[in-house]
């Protein structure tokens, strides 16, 4: 697990008490995942990694397991960090 | 104790802040407050009134000034929704069911949906109101039947909405459908083909909101009106809506409580029983200090949610979960007993507060009924403070 999973794993542990949250598990299966844990989940994902979620990105399979929810954040930045470096010393952006 | 020497938690109105709330506290004494009993009474806000809150900036005040919002902070925006709400809960109302909207569609419409509706609701120009209960579907959300079927370019939606606050005069309403086995958000135009609304009349609170039935029979919106995407219509378009109701919910009811406060400060102090003022009296006293005490530790929820939703924290949904909890409780009990400090007055209409107690009741109902709410604070408990 990385450190993006790692991450979102110790916010949703907080919610998934006395669960060893894995990988590749379906965080929905699980059953913690009311309406407010969803919103709680995208302010988080925004706020710790930068990035905003946007309406075309609601999709479950990209929330569903947090492999997805790491390769989402890593689409999100992807298009910043390649402006950051084609503008050379504008790299601050990447962030 | 932090070891740079600052003192950490800081709980501090800004200067900005203090003057924004002073303003709204002498537009609601001298343009809502004395009149907020006759509204009621005649169940009946002004357009008058509503022109007043459009031309100070008042409605859509939380989006940006970008798009001809007031682009007020979230503390600045609870301040003056405690003000209105000291003077007139429909009036507040009217804020509530607004930027609940407005909110929604910032957050997840589409570019071209936001570039058509955002200024006009931003500026208050175009009113906007929830349309989210039906006659079988109230707390329990996801089972509305309000259907929504894609038809070539568009959409076509039919259903009935009931309890649709502003309902008689909003231009636009968001509205939950069922999308086959989902749940989907559509901003409806109140001018769409099939769109039909009938006034509600005979409610005990908020009775000047305007509340209406509306009906959507066979009403046809274009594809982009979909706000966010099929599947997300309730778990995060109308909670999104929702949780910036309940902010807003919190602070009315801070504002009604206070008004009860001010009510019984005034009231105990003239009038005189058993040879003194009833102040003077230790059990009025006591119901007093419980209603100034719980007013103020309301105040403090309101004030850190706000503090949380400023600073985009992940727990700002919560904080304004148990802020809206305790302070529709806290203007409940305290609208009772300051009915019951007036005595026979206070249940006349010679005095507001048994209409403070009216509108009490409804910010225990609305945005999430105080049962709900018992079980969504214990299944997401916030963090440490």
């Amino acid at each position: 697990m990385n450190d993006v999973q790692s991450r979102i794993k110790s916010f949703l542990s907080r919610f998934f008490r006395q669960h060893d949250l894995q990988s590749d598990e379906d965080i929905f299966a699980l059953g913690f995942v009311n309406s407010l844990l969803a919103m709680q989940l995208v302010t988080f994902v925004e706020k710790e990694f930068g990035i905003t979620i946007e309406d075309e990105d609601l999709d479950l399979a990209n929330f569903r397991t947090l492999a997805a929810i790491d390769a989402l954040v890593e689409r999100k930045r992807a298009p910043r960090a390649a402006a950051g470096a084609g503008a050379g010393a504008g790299g601050a952006a990447a962030g | 104790m932090s070891g740079d020497g600052e003192a950490g938690l800081r709980l501090e109105l800004s200067p900005a802040q203090r003057e924004a709330r002073q303003r709204c506290r002498d537009f609601v004494a001298e343009h809502v407050a004395p009149h907020a009993a006759g509204w009621d009474r005649a169940a009946q806000l002004p357009d008058a009134a509503i022109a007043e809150l459009r031309r100070r900036g008042y409605l859509g005040a939380h989006l940006a000034r970008e798009l001809g919002g007031g682009g007020v902070d979230p503390i600045t925006y609870g301040l003056l929704t405690e003000e209105i709400g000291r003077g007139c809960s429909s009036l507040r109302s009217l804020l509530t069911v607004h930027d609940m909207v407005g909110e929604a569609v910032r957050r997840w419409g589409g570019a071209r949906l936001k570039a058509e509706a955002l200024p006009g609701l931003a500026r208050g120009e175009r009113l906007a109101a929830l349309a989210l209960s039906e006659p079988d579907a109230g707390s329990d959300a996801a089972s509305v039947e309000t259907a929504a079927e894609r038809d070539g370019d568009g959409w076509v939606l039919s259903g009935r909405k009931r309890w649709i606050t502003f309902g008689m005069s909003a231009d636009l309403f968001l509205v939950l459908a069922r999308c086959g086995g989902q749940l989907a958000a559509f901003l409806v135009p109140a001018a769409a083909p099939g769109l039909g609304r009938e006034p509600i009349a005979g409610v005990v609170g908020t009775r000047a909101a305007r509340l209406a039935e509306v009906t959507l029979d066979r009403c046809r919106v274009p594809a982009h009106h979909l706000v966010g995407r099929v599947g997300f219509g309730l778990s995060h378009v109308f909670s999104t809506a929702l949780d910036h109701g309940r902010y807003s919910v919190a602070w009315g009811a801070v504002g009604i409580a206070q008004a009860c406060v001010d009510a019984c400060l005034g009231y105990t102090a003239s009038r005189r029983q058993f040879g003194r003022p009833l102040a003077g009296h230790q059990l009025v006293q006591r119901k007093l200090t419980e209603m100034i005490v719980n007013t103020r530790a309301a105040r403090l929820l309101c004030l850190r949610a706000g503090y949380q939703r400023a600073q985009g924290a992940p727990d700002a949904a919560t904080e304004t979960l148990i802020a809206k909890y305790f302070a529709s409780r806290t203007a409940t009990r305290a609208a009772n007993d300051a009915v019951q400090l007036h005595g026979a007055n206070g249940l006349s209409q010679d005095y507001p507060v048994e209409r403070y107690l009216r509108d009490a009741r409804v910010t225990e109902i609305i945005e999430g009924s105080t049962q709900i709410q018992q079980i969504a604070i214990a299944s997401c408990p916030p963090g440490e403070l």
